[in-house]
């Protein structure tokens, strides 16, 4: 099956991060910075990137304000014709930093918020980070970059949801993403902890549907539900190797940022393929594309052509198997490991384990 | 799928945050906005340049009926009130 035109690249610049966020989505097994691409690598794969097709840049971390060359690189993305997006904490982000980044052409900062409720935010992000959240969306706002709030949502904080989308109107956020958590990784391992009741999801779509009528306009809300709570998988990225690709910080490139865990698949480095042979050739992006790999229910049911059989990472973190169905689907027997999950007693706050990189100061 | 049929008076303009370019892989003009893009045909890549807030929409039907020789009013307030309805054109 050929490959189409991907759209869109995820830069994880590193995996160093003051935050510690226990449904990161980067893997349990954290790159250090010894191990990080170099600048001239990342530049050569934008370039290749726009080549490829590529529009839309995500330069995300960990906090890819530890980055030195991040303006540099953003600089690069601009030239290339990339239209770039800081995936930041706000951590680190000076007025000397984020006017240089204006200056590099970078049009889209996207700043994470934990809650709205300032003692259980930094409770969830392991470190106290609140007021440089603040300042940082001041600056944003006031250079005039497109501006994204983004969300992690999770029994701690949905009920919430309406305070927290009052909170980025307030700080001028031209968007807002909220999404439930995802269930790999660190999310996975913290599951009990972060999985929702069905009551706090029902309340807060509510909410959210009735915020996105009334914001619209003025501010564009997304929100995305738990898909264990969802009859069938979500449509993973338009299908494996479809439209979006992720380079780690080591230069390991895949699919979906939770692809690493398919322990099944090798996957390739841009220091030794170009990014179009990775796209196009590698065995690990070519694993999934199409339908010939899919086993029933998958194979036979007319919702493959709108689902692709959900998330493969899913797929293998839950069942072993990256093959099978994803187990969200209410049309495969498996489905019963996603309603054991959520059967399960709740476990609070407290037993969070935060992500942290080996070597690193652990969180307080 | 779209709402209620753009007046003519509308002055539209492309979203602030969205930008309209020339993709020389794909040979097309696309819209890039945050998190977004969407690739243009030939059609509304010519009714999105007209979108800079100094034109209604009674004057890019006129700009382009001339343009392409026939009526074109039909496409361009469908057009546009699709791009108005997911908020990538919005009132200049």
């Amino acid at each position: 099956m050929p490959a189409d035109y991907p759209t869109t690249l995820l830069a994880e610049l590193t995996h160093r991060c003051p935050l510690h966020c226990p449904y990161c989505s980067n893997p349990l097994e954290l790159i250090r910075a010894e191990g990080e691409l170099s600048t001239a690598d990342w530049k050569r794969v934008f370039s290749q990137a726009r080549g490829l097709g590529v529009l839309q840049l995500g330069l995300s971390g960990g906090e890819p304000l530890l980055r030195k060359d991040l303006e540099e690189l953003a600089a690069h993305a601009r030239q290339e014709g990339l239209y770039s997006t800081l995936v930041t904490s706000g951590l680190g982000l000076t007025r000397a930093r984020a006017e240089r980044l204006k200056e590099a052409g970078l049009e889209h900062i996207q700043i994470s918020i934990q809650d709205s409720d300032p003692q259980v935010a930094e409770q969830i992000a392991g470190v106290r980070s609140v007021k440089h959240k603040q300042t940082a969306a001041a600056l944003v706002r006031e250079l005039g970059f497109a501006f994204t709030v983004n969300v992690v949502l999770h029994r701690a904080n949905l009920d919430r949801i309406g305070e927290i989308i009052d909170m980025a109107a307030g700080l001028g956020a031209d968007r807002i993403e909220l999404a439930n958590t995802q269930y790999y990784g660190w999310g996975l391992k913290n599951r009990a902890a972060l999985m929702p009741s069905r009551e706090q999801v029902e309340r807060s779509r509510e909410v959210a549907e009735r915020a996105i009528q009334q914001y619209r306009g003025r501010m564009q809300i997304t929100y995305v539900l738990p898909d264990y709570y969802e009859a069938y998988p979500k449509a993973c990225y338009g299908g494996w190797g479809k439209v979006y690709l992720v380079v780690a910080p080591n230069g390991i490139t895949l699919p979906c940022h939770g692809a690493t865990q398919i322990t099944t698949l090798t996957f390739d480095n841009v220091r030794d393929h170009s990014l179009e042979w990775i796209w196009r050739e590698s065995e690990a992006f070519n694993a999934f594309r199409g339908d010939s790999w899919m086993k029933d229910p998958c194979r036979s049911c007319p919702r493959k052509a709108l689902d692709f059989g959900g998330c493969r990472c899913q797929a293998f973190a839950l069942t072993g198997d990256a093959a099978n169905t994803d187990p969200v689907c209410t049309l495969t027997p498996l489905r019963r490991i996603v309603d054991d999950a959520l059967g399960e007693a709740p476990r609070p706050i407290e037993e969070y384990q935060y992500r942290y990189v080996p070597g690193e100061p652990a969180p307080v | 799928m779209s709402g209620a049929p753009l007046a003519l008076d509308f002055v539209p303009r492309i979203w602030r945050l969205a930008r309209m370019e020339f993709d020389t892989v794909r040979q097309r003009h696309v819209l890039l906005y945050p998190e977004g893009a969407v690739l243009l045909n030939e059609t509304g890549a010519a009714i999105l340049k007209l979108c800079d807030g100094s034109h209604s929409v009674g004057e890019i039907v006129t700009i382009l009926s001339e343009r392409y020789q026939a009526d074109v009013s039909a496409d361009v307030t469908e057009y546009l009130a699709q791009m108005t309805d997911r908020e990538l054109v919005r009132a200049g």
